[in-house]
């Protein structure tokens, strides 16, 4: 039987993940394909009911990744997010969302080599945890639930 | 219905090489409001453009999505080329095939699927793309140089000759920079000042030239063509106004033993003084640390002897607020400093000195005025030693890279070591010789057949001091890793030059990218090597990495054409990828509910409250009003936003969550 392959999404900020992911790419650096980058002006765009979207929609993992601490384009939309996670983690938590299944990550414009090993890291640890049933399994009670509820 | 095309780039074989392209966009032409998918060799190339050209007339497309490179590379391209066409530049945007895709996987099904993946959310992303319009703001034609060396000197000038205003800004107290230390330059051996002094002079009294000296930046803000920056002017403690440089007051003063930052602490200077002769402006300032006044509490000499009474003890720290349209990074770089190198004896043996010293010793106005003397006991050293690659290249001390000025500006050392010390014996170590540039290499050959230049290929283990002398121990590679030893009197490392002081700091305050190394980074290596990624600041010199003097003075002609080919428009269009409130009329139906969580949040306050009344002029509800002119659109708000009334235009919810859906 193959081997199971994550569904991983990164959501990364346009100046230093994304231009980083880019250098990866111009240094021909290999990675694990399972990943699918979302672009984003900034991480402090990142509302996190996208993620929540992106594991009802099937993802095994999330990365997150922005500029360095201090180094933010916008001066402090890193630090808006960083902050943002620490509460929204404790409440994943809470609810029961596995969140060693998101991935944390500041990856500069110049770590080009960086980018690929936290992809690969990220896709190894996320195999390893197999798929994410749990969540996905939740979306037909949901929808059972509004059957019900409504009728 | 949406009329998307797809446009499948192969980049020569830079993506089919591990995607297959034709499936791709076969694939493609399945989805539904897809109504054109097609694949070719070069889309960016001009038939290529055509293609989406005439797609986008005869399908009558409302969105475009060309899978190629990354977006940063040709997403101006070609939305370009759909505005020519008819279509709001902003229903077209780009899936990254060959950074993010082709580049990284090898050619498998995987790889394919990937690219399947990546074009499909970007073809749900652009049905939700709205046209957007580009946002007019006017142009401050106000340059700002950042360090006044050779770098910043060059470009003040061709931006003033230019036409336009310029401030220039130097931390030190005087202009001049690195290149004004230097005794002689390669490959033509001509004096450093001879050549850059008249520079100097024609900055201080250039008509569009402010020159700010002992002074740094504070803070900036705003965007292209409108920052808004703070400079700090440090109190000199002399009236600039009234002092006319005689220097009586450096004469007189009775602290005279503190060490010359100009002569790399090789000479000694007052503490009220200016850094060298022919410093710009002439005008010393006191140090306080040093001054016998300010650690004391009294003295006062140089107001005593003052012709002019241009002393001011209390003077004051000035913050100036300037307007700026545009901004060249012009900070340099530093040497190597001691402790780097406890097997060399750096710090340790007076004799053991590094390049920019050298320089001083050899230069004319420096300590020894030209003589060639050591610096423990002032002889004449007759055998010298110099080390190439001190820290360069190193990866065991954290330096992988390479200097570049080592080479030849150890060639020139030895060079003009043995112009001086005829009969003296001048040995180079080094790794390997890389002379590239116009005549550079005929330069090193000249030091090696003509000048007797000894150049031991290996590295030096280690230096320690024997019965006066200074023990150099070394491989010679060439000839079979024998062990070498000399006896030396002075040994001259070539330091690695390295990011200057406080670098990391000033990226952060002007939002510029740097590397590992805290050298600021260019847009792109290749194509855009003095922009940074912040529009409107620009790079010159050894502030990006290390350069010599021809290609510092070409790079900054570079970064000023680029600030006057901005400055040649009237007004600068911006993108519209702005933050804004669903608050069209009437305000009423905003989902705003004015908790002005927001405001605080905004790192531009860009974001206010705004009371919105009836028509009997009663307040009867706030709402959050975006500033599109200050708004960058980094999205801080939009995430933050519990109702979600805030959107940002380009990145909206309903596009990125459509790119989710699609995955």
């Amino acid at each position: 039987m193959a081997e199971f392959e994550p569904k991983v999404i990164a959501f990364v900020c346009n100046w230093c993940t994304y231009t980083g992911a880019d250098l990866t790419g111009t240094s021909r650096i290999k990675h694990a394909s399972n990943v699918r980058i979302i672009r984003l002006p900034c991480t402090g765009r990142i509302d996190f009911m996208l993620l929540m979207k992106a594991f009802a929609k099937g993802a095994d993992g999330i990365i997150v990744s922005g500029c360095h601490p201090n180094d933010c384009h916008y001066t402090s939309g890193n630090f808006h997010a960083r902050r943002r996670w620490i509460v929204y983690r404790s409440l994943l938590n809470f609810m029961g969302v596995d969140i060693r299944r998101i991935i944390f990550s500041w990856v500069s414009a110049a770590e080009g080599a960086k980018w690929a090993e936290v992809v690969n890291t990220a896709v190894n640890e996320f195999r390893a945890l197999g798929p994410y049933d749990e969540y996905k399994n939740l979306a037909p009670i949901r929808a059972n639930w509004r059957t019900e509820h409504a009728g | 219905m949406s009329r998307i095309g797809v446009f499948v780039c192969h980049c020569g074989t830079n993506i089919s090489a591990t995607v297959d392209c034709p499936g791709v966009a076969e694939t493609l032409s399945h989805v539904p409001g897809v109504v054109h998918s097609v694949d070719y060799k070069y889309m960016c190339s001009d038939p290529g453009q055509t293609m989406i050209k005439d797609a986008i007339k005869e399908h009558k497309l409302d969105g475009v999505v060309v899978s190629a490179c990354s977006p940063h590379m040709h997403e101006p391209t070609f939305r370009r080329a759909c505005a020519e066409a008819g279509l709001n530049p902003y229903l077209c945007e780009m899936a990254n095939l060959r950074e993010h895709c082709s580049w990284v996987h090898d050619k498998e099904e995987a790889t394919t699927v990937k690219a399947i993946d990546l074009v499909r959310k970007m073809v749900e992303k652009v049905k939700k793309n709205q046209p957007l319009y580009s946002i007019k703001v006017p142009v401050t034609k106000t340059a700002l140089v950042l360090g006044g060396g050779i770098a910043g000197i060059q470009a003040a000038l061709d931006i003033a000759n230019a036409g336009h205003k310029v401030v220039m800004v130097e931390r030190d107290p005087s202009i001049g920079g690195h290149m004004s230390q230097l005794s002689e330059t390669f490959p033509t051996l001509d004096c450093s000042q001879c050549i850059l002094t008249p520079r100097m002079v024609e900055v201080a009294q250039h008509p569009n030239i402010t020159l700010h000296t002992y002074s740094e930046l504070e803070s900036l803000e705003g965007f292209i063509g409108n920052f808004k920056v703070k400079i700090r002017k440090k109190a000199r403690c002399v009236d600039e106004k009234l002092c006319t440089g005689c220097g009586l007051c450096s004469q007189k003063c009775p602290t005279k033993k503190n060490l010359s930052e100009f002569n790399e602490g090789l000479g000694y200077r007052p503490a009220i003084y200016s850094p060298f002769p022919q410093a710009v402006p002439n005008k010393p300032v006191i140090d306080k640390t040093q001054c016998t006044f300010f650690l004391k509490g009294k003295c006062k000499v140089c107001e005593k002897v003052c012709p002019t009474k241009a002393i001011r003890y209390d003077q004051e720290d000035q913050i100036l607020d300037i307007d700026i349209g545009a901004i060249v990074l012009a900070t340099g770089f530093k040497v190597l400093q001691p402790d780097f190198f406890p097997e060399y004896g750096y710090g340790k043996y007076k004799d053991v000195i590094q390049g920019l010293q050298f320089e001083r010793l050899a230069s004319a106005s420096g300590p020894t005025s030209g003589e060639m003397k050591r610096p423990s006991d002032g002889k004449e050293p007759e055998t010298v030693v110099f080390v190439a690659c001190a820290g360069s290249r190193d990866e065991a001390k954290g330096l992988p890279y390479c200097s570049k000025i080592c080479c030849m500006y150890t060639a020139k050392h030895a060079m003009l070591y043995k112009h001086k010390v005829h009969h003296g014996n001048a040995y180079v170590f080094y790794m390997d010789i890389r002379s590239g540039g116009k005549m550079y290499d005929e330069f090193v050959r000249r030091a090696i057949e003509e000048d007797g230049v000894k150049y031991i290929r290996g590295r030096v283990s280690t230096i320690y001091e024997e019965d006066g002398k200074l023990i150099v121990k070394g491989a010679d590679t060439l000839l079979g890793h024998q062990t070498v030893e000399i006896k030396a009197d002075m040994v001259v490392l070539a330091s690695a030059a390295v990011a200057n002081d406080g670098a990391e700091e000033l990226a952060q305050k002007l939002h510029v990218s740097y590397d590992p190394y805290h050298f600021f980074a260019e847009a792109h290596p290749k194509l855009r090597p003095v922009e940074t990624n912040t529009a409107g600041i620009f790079l010159a010199g050894a502030c990006q990495a290390p350069r010599d003097i021809p290609e510092t003075v070409s790079q900054a002609s570079g970064a000023a054409s680029k600030v006057a080919a901005l400055f040649s428009q009237s007004e600068l269009t911006r993108e519209p990828i702005i933050a804004v409130v669903n608050r069209t009329a009437p305000p009423l139906h905003s989902t705003c509910t004015g908790c002005a969580l927001c405001v605080p949040a905004c790192p531009y306050q860009a974001i206010e409250m705004e009371d919105i009344k009836n028509r009997d002029g009663k307040v009867v509800k706030r709402a959050a009003k975006i500033n599109p002119g200050l708004c960058q659109g980094c999205g801080t708000c939009v995430a933050l936003c519990r109702v979600k009334a805030i959107d940002l235009q380009g990145f909206s919810n309903e596009q990125i969550f459509a790119e989710l859906m699609a995955l």
